[in-house]
C-alpha cells in the first residue's frame, strides 16, 4: 500500500450515505461477514487524520490498534476493489460516521487502489498505509484512545476474521477513542455548522484553554474536508497529543453509545449510566472546577436541573461563587486568568451537559464584562463588579424579562378561549397563572410527550391552582386542536431566521395549530434569542440518552427494546431540541414587546448594541 | 366608545367615522357645529398639575386647537392631532422639561380619550410623543432653548406628516402602469391622491370601485374621480371575485397599521385580501407612518370593536342581529407591500421602524 498517497485521490464520488439505511446484502462479503454497519472507519475523518499529523506521529501502539481496526477496514477494501470504487467510498463514508479516532478509515483513502495482499497480509500492510500524514489535521485520534483500544485490539489482532462479537469491541474502542477526541470538542465553534453540537453559543475569543485550541484544531479539519469533499460528518480528533491532554483534562468519562444514527453522527452522544457515578467518585480530586460548578455539573448530568431559564441561573450562580473565591494567580492579570478559568469551567459544564443557547449568550456577556473591566480597579473591586453585573443580568433579562413577558401575554387571553400548551415552559406557566390571577375564565390543554413526560409538573402546578385543565399526549393533538383558540409554546432560543428552537416536538405542535388556523404564540426572553440560522432540526442538535426511549416507567411489560443495543440494524434516537420554521409562529411575545417572527434580527441588533452600553 | 350628544340620530357610532361622515356625507353645517359642541365640554382628563386654571385652558386649547385643523376636510384627523400637540407645545407656560412633558402627556391622553376606536388617532398621538421626546439634546440644553427644539421636531413631525400623502403618491407612480386596472376599497384620501397624481401624469388606467356599503364609499371615490376623467366602473362588494381577474392591483389604505404589519381597514378589506392573494394578484395598502400603532392583533377579534349602525333600507325585526362592526384586519401575508412616506416597504419593516422607535 502506498502510505503517502494523497486519500483525495480516492474518495470518488463524494457520496455519503446520510439517514437510516440498511446494510447491504451481506452476500457480497466473502468469509468476512462484514456488515457495513459495523464499518465505522470515518474514511474522512482518517483523512483528516492523514492529512494533518506528521507521520512521525504514528506511535506503535496506535499502528497495533490502527492495524486492527484497519484489519476489517482492509479486509472490505480488500475485498471489493475496483469496482467498489464508489460503494467503497460509501462504505467508507458509512463508517465514517461514528467510529473512533478516525484511525481506521486511513486505509480507505487509497480507496481504489485496493490492497491485493490477502487478509493474512492485510495487518501488516494497513500498518503502514495509516500513517496518519497529509490531510491530517491535529490529531485527536491520540494516543490516548490507542491505549484504550490496544486492550481491545491485542486480543483480536490474532483474529482476522472477527466475529460478531469482535466487531462489536472494535467498535466500541473506536467510539471511546472517538469520545476522547469529542470531549476535546466539546467547546464552542463560532459560526461553524460542521462543528455543530447542540452546544453552541459562540465563545470566541477568549478561549484560552486547550479546549479553544482543540476546538480550532477540529474546526480546520473540518473546514478543509469540507472544502476537499464530502462534508465528513465528524469531527476528528487526529492529533493524539491533543486529544491526550483532553482526556487527561477531561473530567468526565464518556464512552461513546453504540447503534449510533448515521444521520446525526456529528452530535455526541455517550452511554448515560456510568457518567454520573463516575463524576460524583471524582469530586474530591477535582480542584481545578470549583465546587459550585462541580455541583452544578452534576446537576446538569443528571437530570436535576431542566428548563433553559433554570440552567441559566444556576450556571450563572455558581459562577457568581466561583468569582467570589476567585484570587488572582501572583503574575497573571485578573482579566485573562479570569476568563481562562471561566472558559475551563464552561468546558466542564459542555462536558456535563452540552450548552443551551441562552446560556451561550450568557456566558459571552460574562466574558465581555470581563473583558471590559477597567485596570484600574482593585481585586476585589472587580470582583464585586461582576458578582453585581450577574445579579442584575439575571434580575433584568431574566426574571423581569418574564414580568414585562406576562403583561404582554395575559392581553392576548379572553374569556372563553381554549389554550393549548405543550411541555413544560416557565414563560408560558407564568402566563396562565396570572391570567387565572386576573380572574380572565379560560381552559388549559397540556400537550405532553414521552420520553420526558415534562407536562405532568406543569398539570400538577396548574391544577394546584385551580385551572380546568386537559391532559393529552402529543398523539392526539390534531384530534383536539380543532377546539383550541390559542397555542402558548415556550423556547428554549429564537434565531435570527424567525426559527423557533425548542423542546422536541414543539415544531408538530405549531404546525397543526398553523394548519388549524390557532394563533401560535411563542414567549420567550429576549437573551435567548440568537443571530444564528438554522433551517432544520438536523446540524445542530443535543443527543439525549437513547435508554429512555426503550423504557416506559411503570410498565414493565413493555420490555421489547431492552436488549436494543445488541441489535445492529436497530438504532435508537432521543433529540432533545427541534427547530419550528417561521411561518408557523404568529407572534412572539419578549421583554421588547410583543414581535413578529420577522423582526427578530432586529432585536438581536438592538440588544447587542445596548449590551455596549452596559 | 366616545362622547354623544343626545340629540344625536345615530348612537354608538365611532367618532371617527363620524368625522368621515362628516367631511364626506351629506351633512350641513348645523349637525357639525352639534357634533363637535357635543365632544368638547367634557375634561376628563384628572390633572396633577397644581395650577388648574392652565390646565384647564391647556385642555380645553387642545380640543379646540384639534377641532379647528379637523375642520379642513382634506385633513387627516391624525395630522389634525399631531398640530395640536405641537401647539401645545408653543402655548405651553411650563418652566421645566418635566412640566412639559406632563402636559404633553395629558393633551395626548385627552385627544385619545375623544375616541378611543381610532387607531390613527392613538398611534399618531403615541408617535408624536416619542419623536418629540427622544432627543437628547434635552438633557443638556436650558429650558428655553430645549423648548425650542421640541418645537421644532414637533413641527417638523406635523410637516412630515402632512406632506406625507404627497411622498406617497410620487412613491406609488411606479406602480401604476399604463392599462392596469386597479381595484379600489373604501375611500382613503391618499390613494386618492395616488390616483389623482397618475391620472395627471396623464397614465391610462381605469380603476373598479367597490360600492362600500355601508358608508357608500364608492360613490363618493367613483364621483372623485369621474371629475378627473379616470374610467370609473361601480361593483357591488359581492362581485369582487367575479371582477378580480381583470383586477391588475388592489389599492386600499389603511386605518392603521399594526406591528405584524397587518392593517386595519374598512370592512370588506381582509375579504378583498383573501381574493387578491388566491388569485395571485398584489395588495398594495397606501398609509403614512404616523399609522404604525403597536397593536399586534391575532384575529379578527382581537381588535377593540368600531360599531358603526348598518341601514338596509327596510326595518329589521328587533330579534335579527347584526353585524355592525366597521372594520377588519387584515394579516400581512395577504399584503404585497406598503407605500408609506418612509418608502415602498414590505409589511414586516412595520415591527422593524416600530421597534427602532421604541426602544
Amino acid at each position: 500500500m502506498d502510505a503517502r498517497r494523497p486519500p483525495r485521490a480516492v474518495i470518488d464520488p463524494k457520496v455519503r450515505t446520510v439517514g437510516f439505511f440498511t446494510p447491504p446484502d451481506p452476500i457480497q462479503f466473502d468469509s468476512n461477514s462484514l456488515s457495513p454497519v459495523m464499518i465505522p472507519p470515518p474514511c474522512h475523518s482518517s483523512e483528516n487524520l492523514d492529512l494533518h499529523s506528521p507521520p512521525s506521529v504514528t506511535p506503535p501502539s496506535g499502528d497495533e490498534s490502527v492495524s486492527v481496526t484497519g484489519s476489517y477496514n482492509g479486509s472490505s477494501s480488500e475485498l471489493f476493489p475496483a469496482p467498489m470504487s464508489p460503494a467503497l467510498s460509501q462504505k467508507i463514508v458509512a463508517g465514517d460516521g461514528g467510529v473512533g479516532g478516525g484511525i481506521v478509515a486511513s486505509s480507505f483513502p487509497r480507496g481504489g487502489g485496493v490492497p491485493v495482499c490477502k487478509l493474512t497480509t492485510v495487518s501488516v500492510v494497513n500498518t503502514d498505509s495509516f500513517a496518519f500524514d497529509e490531510r491530517d489535521k491535529p490529531n485527536k485520534g491520540g494516543g490516548s484512545s490507542m491505549e484504550v483500544k490496544d486492550q481491545a485490539m491485542n486480543s483480536k489482532q490474532k483474529n482476522e476474521k472477527s466475529s460478531k462479537a469482535e466487531r462489536r469491541a472494535l467498535q466500541e474502542a473506536q467510539r471511546a477513542a472517538k469520545a476522547e477526541g469529542n470531549k476535546a470538542t466539546g467547546t464552542v465553534t463560532s459560526g461553524n455548522l460542521k462543528s455543530a453540537k447542540a452546544t453552541k453559543p459562540p465563545q470566541k475569543v477568549d478561549n484560552t484553554s486547550v479546549a479553544a485550541s482543540e476546538k480550532k484544531g477540529v474546526d480546520r479539519p473540518s473546514e478543509k474536508d469540507r472544502k476537499k469533499d464530502v462534508p465528513h460528518p465528524r469531527m476528528q480528533y487526529d492529533d493524539k497529543s491533543r486529544v491526550e491532554k483532553a482526556k487527561r483534562r477531561a473530567v468526565v468519562n464518556h464512552t461513546e453509545s453504540r447503534n449510533r444514527v448515521e444521520l446525526f453522527r456529528h452530535l455526541p452522544q455517550y452511554e448515560h449510566g456510568s457518567q454520573l457515578p463516575d463524576l460524583e467518585a471524582k469530586f474530591f480530586q477535582l480542584e481545578p472546577v470549583h465546587p459550585s460548578v462541580y455541583k452544578v455539573g452534576l446537576q446538569y448530568l443528571s437530570g436535576d436541573i431542566s428548563g433553559g431559564n433554570a440552567r441559566c441561573i444556576a450556571m450563572l450562580q455558581a459562577f457568581q461563587d466561583a468569582i467570589k473565591d476567585y484570587t488572582v494567580p501572583p503574575e497573571k492579570t485578573l482579566v485573562r486568568d479570569l476568563t481562562a478559568k471561566i472558559s475551563s469551567y464552561v468546558s466542564f459544564l459542555i462536558e456535563c451537559r452540552p450548552l443551551s443557547i441562552s446560556m451561550g449568550n450568557a456566558i459571552r456577556f460574562l466574558k465581555s464584562q470581563i473583558a471590559k473591566l477597567p485596570l484600574t480597579l482593585s481585586e476585589s473591586e472587580s470582583k464585586t463588579s461582576l458578582q453585581s453585573d450577574i445579579e442584575r443580568f439575571i434580575y433584568e433579562k431574566i426574571i423581569l424579562a418574564d414580568k414585562v413577558i406576562v403583561e404582554h401575554a395575559v392581553t392576548k387571553i379572553r374569556d372563553g378561549d381554549v389554550l393549548l400548551t405543550y411541555g413544560s415552559s416557565s414563560a408560558v406557566e407564568m402566563i396562565l397563572l396570572r391570567a387565572h390571577e386576573l380572574g380572565k375564565q379560560f381552559q388549559v390543554v397540556v400537550v405532553d410527550s414521552r420520553p420526558s413526560l415534562k407536562g405532568k409538573l406543569l398539570l400538577r402546578r396548574l391544577v394546584e391552582k385551580g385551572l380546568t385543565c386537559t391532559y393529552t399526549h402529543i398523539n392526539a393533538v390534531s384530534f383536539i386542536m380543532h377546539e383550541v383558540t390559542r397555542v402558548f409554546l415556550g423556547a428554549s432560543s429564537v434565531l435570527s431566521n424567525g426559527t423557533v428552537y425548542s423542546g422536541v416536538g414543539t415544531a408538530s405542535v405549531a404546525m397543526v395549530a398553523h394548519a388549524f388556523h390557532v394563533p401560535v404564540i411563542v414567549c420567550c426572553e429576549a437573551f435567548k434569542f440568537h443571530e444564528r440560522v438554522q433551517l432544520d432540526s438536523i446540524c445542530s442538535n443535543e443527543l439525549g440518552d437513547p435508554d429512555v426511549i426503550s423504557k416506559v416507567s411503570g410498565r414493565g411489560d413493555v420490555n421489547h427494546l431492552d436488549a436494543w443495543a445488541n441489535a445492529e440494524n436497530l438504532q435508537l434516537l432521543n433529540l432533545i431540541y427541534d427547530a419550528t420554521p417561521s411561518d408557523y409562529v404568529s407572534i412572539i411575545v419578549t421583554d421588547y414587546g410583543m414581535i413578529p417572527p420577522t423582526s427578530v434580527p432586529v432585536v438581536v441588533r438592538e440588544y447587542s448594541r445596548e449590551q455596549v452600553w452596559i | 366608545m366616545e362622547t354623544e350628544a343626545p340629540s344625536m340620530e345615530n348612537p354608538k357610532i365611532s367618532a371617527y367615522y363620524q368625522t368621515r361622515l362628516a367631511h364626506f356625507g351629506v351633512v350641513s353645517t348645523e349637525w357639525l357645529a352639534q357634533a363637535q359642541s357635543a365632544t368638547n365640554p367634557n375634561p376628563p382628563l384628572p390633572s396633577s398639575s397644581t395650577n388648574s386654571h392652565t390646565d384647564k385652558d391647556t385642555n380645553f386649547s387642545v380640543i379646540d386647537e384639534f377641532n379647528r385643523w379637523r375642520n379642513h376636510p382634506d385633513l387627516a384627523e391624525a395630522v389634525a392631532a399631531i398640530r395640536a400637540l405641537a401647539a401645545v407645545i408653543s402655548a405651553s407656560k411650563a418652566s421645566t422639561m418635566m412640566q412639559l412633558e406632563i402636559e404633553l402627556k395629558n393633551a395626548s391622553d385627552t385627544l385619545k380619550a375623544w375616541d378611543t376606536t381610532s387607531i390613527s388617532l392613538t398611534a399618531a398621538s403615541d408617535l408624536f410623543m416619542r419623536y418629540v421626546t427622544r432627543t437628547s439634546a434635552l438633557e443638556f440644553e436650558d429650558f428655553n432653548s430645549a423648548k425650542a427644539r421640541l418645537i421644532e421636531r414637533a413641527d417638523k413631525f406635523g410637516e412630515i406628516s402632512y406632506k406625507a400623502r404627497k411622498i406617497i403618491g410620487m412613491l406609488s407612480q411606479d406602480f401604476i402602469f399604463d392599462g392596469c386596472t386597479i381595484l379600489v376599497h373604501g375611500f382613503s384620501r391618499v390613494v386618492f391622491e395616488v390616483l389623482k397624481l397618475a391620472a395627471h401624469n396623464k397614465k391610462r388606467f381605469r380603476v373598479f370601485c367597490t360600492e362600500g356599503r355601508p358608508d357608500r364609499t364608492g360613490l363618493r371615490l367613483s364621483n372623485d374621480l369621474a371629475k378627473l376623467d379616470v374610467p370609473v366602473k361601480l361593483v357591488i362588494d359581492s362581485a369582487v371575485a367575479y371582477t378580480m381577474d381583470e383586477v391588475d392591483l388592489v389599492l386600499v389604505g389603511a386605518d392603521g397599521v399594526v406591528e405584524s404589519g397587518g392593517i386595519i381597514n374598512m370592512m370588506g378589506t381582509y375579504q378583498i385580501a383573501l381574493v387578491a392573494k388566491s388569485m395571485n394578484k398584489p395588495v398594495y395598502v397606501a398609509a403614512e407612518s404616523y399609522k404604525f400603532a403597536r397593536h399586534y392583533p391575532l384575529d379578527q377579534k382581537d381588535l377593540a370593536p368600531a360599531l358603526r349602525p348598518v341601514d338596509f333600507g327596510v326595518p329589521i325585526p328587533s330579534k335579527v342581529e347584526v353585524e355592525c362592526s366597521a372594520r377588519d384586519y387584515t394579516p400581512p401575508q395577504y399584503l404585497t407591500l406598503l407605500f408609506t412616506d418612509l418608502g415602498v416597504l414590505t409589511p414586516s419593516v412595520v415591527s422593524d421602524e416600530l421597534i427602532q422607535l421604541y426602544l
